[in-house]
């Protein structure tokens, strides 16, 4: 993975010293509210509901042992014991005060970690698939695209007070695992002929008017990757509408302007941009690169693997459904849940990160990642040594076989922590995924990704769920409606409506009805809900949602 | 009328009655007409979040303006780096911000040159780009 | 003049903390619901709501919020200030855990 250059660790001690300044001005009243506001959260720091919220980068969710051990540190010393990965692929503490975060953006700092751009109307966290470089089907590991790219948007001078937030996402593989088509901008890896360059989409997103990204761009070669990205990023930032922050976004911008406009401007921004850059930029790629070259694998004997799969059920369990094939055919990608039944999806003890890092230092290659749906992710394991990176996560309680299944649920944190939040989500993915343990449905129904976002900015990707909950504030109470049908992938695609919300004591029984639903209407156990769900459509499910005999007036 | 911020802190207006060519931040950049004699070019903007000023200053660079760059607004001292960055020379504040923002906050950002990732990216390989002004 | 439907508090979070803090009478922030001042009259209201605001050295994000008094106890209106009240639902953190 990359390393810091001088000139990468010289930027970060100073912006740190900057933002240690910036909050004992803040104290003293020479910068007021107003002005530290942005300040503090182009350095990852929110104010949420019962604290502050602090906002660590993962750059394209790659991390070591040494970084997640710093994690567990700094949970332990600064926070509750605990932190909480996010769908951008970063990690969040919930509890830091204001006068210890300079101390924690020290203690980042060591381990070449930081919280820049994490928030604020900035380019943010680029992520990338999080199975980069051990995917069977990648192109090219898109990590030291995101890694430039990274540098690139670092401190921008033209780019830390746009009209709102901007993210990017990066996908090496013809399978899209970054949610490319969700993001303001999305780069996917492809080929023509022999030269590599990217697919190019713009103006997706998934807060209040979800769209899905349209193609910009249908081969940009690679060199003009950063002078094309800025070209777009400067037509927006001059166009986009800074009167209604709910219409900034880039994906408003297309909507308004028309994706023929946006080209145009692009363009012609990019034929007066690109004579800027000399190509200093494709030789630092070339560097980073050389970070990303695939481990040292090993050659292992496989008995005892074959012989712990045979006698092993739980064991078998495990693999069958946790583990991804690896491009290396002796190797497997080991995904670690987050998602243990009945606990907070996405979280972490300080305790269950040393483990995991120790496992990644032993077994994994020392190499980690974070995947947008909240779960750890040891990219490198031989399967040789997978029975014992299971026994050693069964100590930690993380050996829960449950990814691509109802329960591996992405839950934003909703109103138990965030400001900005209409209802609960977090005990909506508890009591589901305890729901359908006990009915011990999960195998049987196979992959299903159901995603709850706590309000309309959608951070818990509900758009892009094949089941999708949002939670609302109606009239006082808790209240969620139902999406169904939607996509992340490459043939991404938004969820539709199913018809009027649930009270919190109605939405279980009604996942519940719609699941059964699905198991009745489905061809056979291949035909996964999703593909249930584009050959029936909705009408056998609304039907099930709202059984006759209380069929309510479908009120929008 | 404000005060006036370079490299060396607070300093004397030095413009007078020059012809001063005014631009707005909402200017569309497809209609920002720059005549060759142009000499001082002021983009006035009236929120420190209005990013606009630092793009449309790059965009005058880029196009070949070599004249006097002033951004002028409320601007707060952790901003000079990005303007200096983005192609401004100087920055015009009102007076009551002076109050609260001391030479000394600006004098902070006087080294705006380093750390500059994006100068960094842009350089050719063999001569690393010096920065115009 | 009372309006007997208006009934608020002022309430914020404190600066260094980030915790939810409620005003009191005295005018100090305390993080006890139950020892906030309950505001009848919306202009008295305002007028503290603002003087809180310049506050800026001690809390952040100062509004007002509606409560009710049940037999003495203050109780929020919306759910949203329960949970501000509280703590959050899947851990035993925040006030919950400070008495």
């Amino acid at each position: 993975m990359y390393h810091y250059s001088e000139f990468d660790a010289d930027f970060l001690t100073a912006r740190n010293r900057q933002f240690r300044d910036q909050v004992a001005r803040r104290i003293t009243g020479a910068l007021s509210e107003d002005e530290f506001k942005p300040l503090r959260l182009m350095n990852g720091l929110y104010l949420q509901l019962h604290a502050y919220m602090l906002r660590v980068a993962v750059p394209y969710g790659t991390l070591n042992s040494a970084q997640m051990d710093q994690l567990a540190m700094i949970a332990e010393r600064w926070d509750k014991g605990y932190g909480h990965f996010t769908t951008r692929q970063n990690i969040q503490f919930n509890w830091p005060k204001l006068q210890d975060v300079p101390d924690i953006l020290d203690a980042l700092e060591k381990v070449q970690m930081h919280a820049v751009q994490t928030s604020g109307n900035t380019v943010r966290n680029v992520t990338a698939d999080p199975l980069a470089g051990a995917a069977a089907d990648e192109i090219e590991d898109p990590r030291p695209y995101a890694e430039l790219i990274r540098q690139w948007s670092t401190d921008h001078p033209e780019f830390q007070f746009m009209p709102r937030k901007f993210k990017i996402a990066v996908s090496g593989s013809p399978q899209d695992r970054a949610v490319t088509k969700a993001h303001d901008i999305g780069l996917r890896v492809i080929k023509r002929g022999s030269e590599i360059g990217f697919e190019v989409f713009v103006g997706g997103g998934l807060g209040r008017t979800p769209m899905i990204g349209k193609t910009l761009c249908e081969f940009l070669p690679k060199s003009d990757l950063l002078p094309y990205i800025e070209a777009i990023i400067s037509v927006w930032n001059l166009l986009g509408r800074r009167d209604n922050k709910y219409k900034s976004r880039i994906k408003v911008t297309v909507h308004e302007h028309g994706l023929d406009e946006i080209q145009h401007r692009v363009a012609e921004r990019f034929a007066e941009i690109k004579p800027s850059f000399g190509g200093l930029d494709q030789s630092l790629l070339a560097r980073v690169k050389a970070c990303f070259e695939p481990p040292n694998f090993k050659s292992m004997n496989l008995k005892s693997f074959e012989a712990t799969y045979a006698k092993d059920s739980s064991f078998r369990s495990w693999v069958d459904i946790n583990i991804t094939t690896h491009r290396n055919p002796n190797y497997a990608i080991a995904e670690i849940s987050l998602k243990a039944h009945g606990q907070t999806p996405g979280d972490a003890s300080s305790s269950q990160m040393r483990i995991i890092a120790q496992i990644a230092r032993r077994y994994g290659h020392d190499e980690l990642r974070i995947n947008h749906t909240q779960n750890v992710i040891l990219p490198h394991v031989h399967k040789a040594d997978l029975p014992a990176v299971y026994e050693a996560l069964q100590i930690a309680n993380l050996t829960t076989a449950n990814i691509g299944l109802i329960s591996d649920i992405i839950a934003c944190p909703g109103m138990d922590y965030c400001a900005l939040a209409t209802a609960r989500s977090i005990p909506i993915a508890q009591r589901i995924a305890l729901r359908f343990k006990e009915l011990k449905l999960e195998h049987d129904i196979g992959p299903l990704k159901l995603k709850i976002s706590g309000c309309i900015n959608g951070c818990g990707h509900h758009h892009v769920g094949h089941i999708g909950i949002l939670g609302l504030d109606r009239a006082g109470v808790e209240n969620y409606q139902i999406t169904l049908g939607g996509d992340e992938g490459e043939a991404a695609a938004l969820g539709v409506r199913a018809g009027p919300g649930f009270s919190t004591d109605e939405i279980i029984p009604a996942i519940e009805r719609l699941v059964m639903a699905y198991l009745q209407l489905r061809k056979n156990p291949q035909e996964i809900f999703l593909q249930t769900y584009r050959r029936v459509g909705l009408a056998p499910f609304k039907a099930a949602l709202y059984p006759a005999a209380n069929a309510p007036k479908d009120t929008v | 009328m404000g005060i006036i911020i370079n490299d060396t802190g607070f300093i004397v207006d030095k413009w007078g009655s020059v012809s001063v060519l005014e631009i707005a931040s909402d200017v569309d950049p497809n209609h920002m007409d720059i005549l060759a004699d142009c000499q001082y070019i002021r983009i006035n903007f009236s929120n420190f979040t209005d990013g606009r000023i630092f793009s449309l200053a790059r965009l005058l660079r880029l196009r070949g303006y070599s004249g006097a760059l002033r951004a002028a607004g409320p601007m707060i001292s952790d901003q000079y780096a990005m303007a200096r960055r983005a192609g401004f020379d100087e920055v015009e504040i009102p007076i009551d911000l002076a109050l609260r923002q001391p030479e000394n906050d600006w004098l902070a950002r006087a080294n705006w040159q380093t750390n500059d990732y994006q100068t960094n990216l842009r350089a050719t390989v063999n001569n690393p780009s010096k920065r115009r002004g | 003049m009372v309006n007997w439907k208006f009934s608020k508090v002022i309430t914020a979070n404190a600066l260094h903390e980030g915790d939810v803090v409620y005003l009191t009478k005295k005018g100090t922030w305390t993080s006890r619901l139950q020892l906030a001042h309950v505001f009848r009259i919306a202009t008295e209201a305002e007028k503290k709501l603002y003087a809180a605001r310049l506050k800026a050295d001690q809390v952040v994000d100062v509004y007002l919020a509606d409560v009710r008094r049940n037999d003495g106890e203050i109780t929020p209106v919306h759910f949203r200030e329960n949970f501000r009240q509280t703590g959050p639902s899947n851990y035993f953190h925040g006030k919950q855990n400070e008495i």
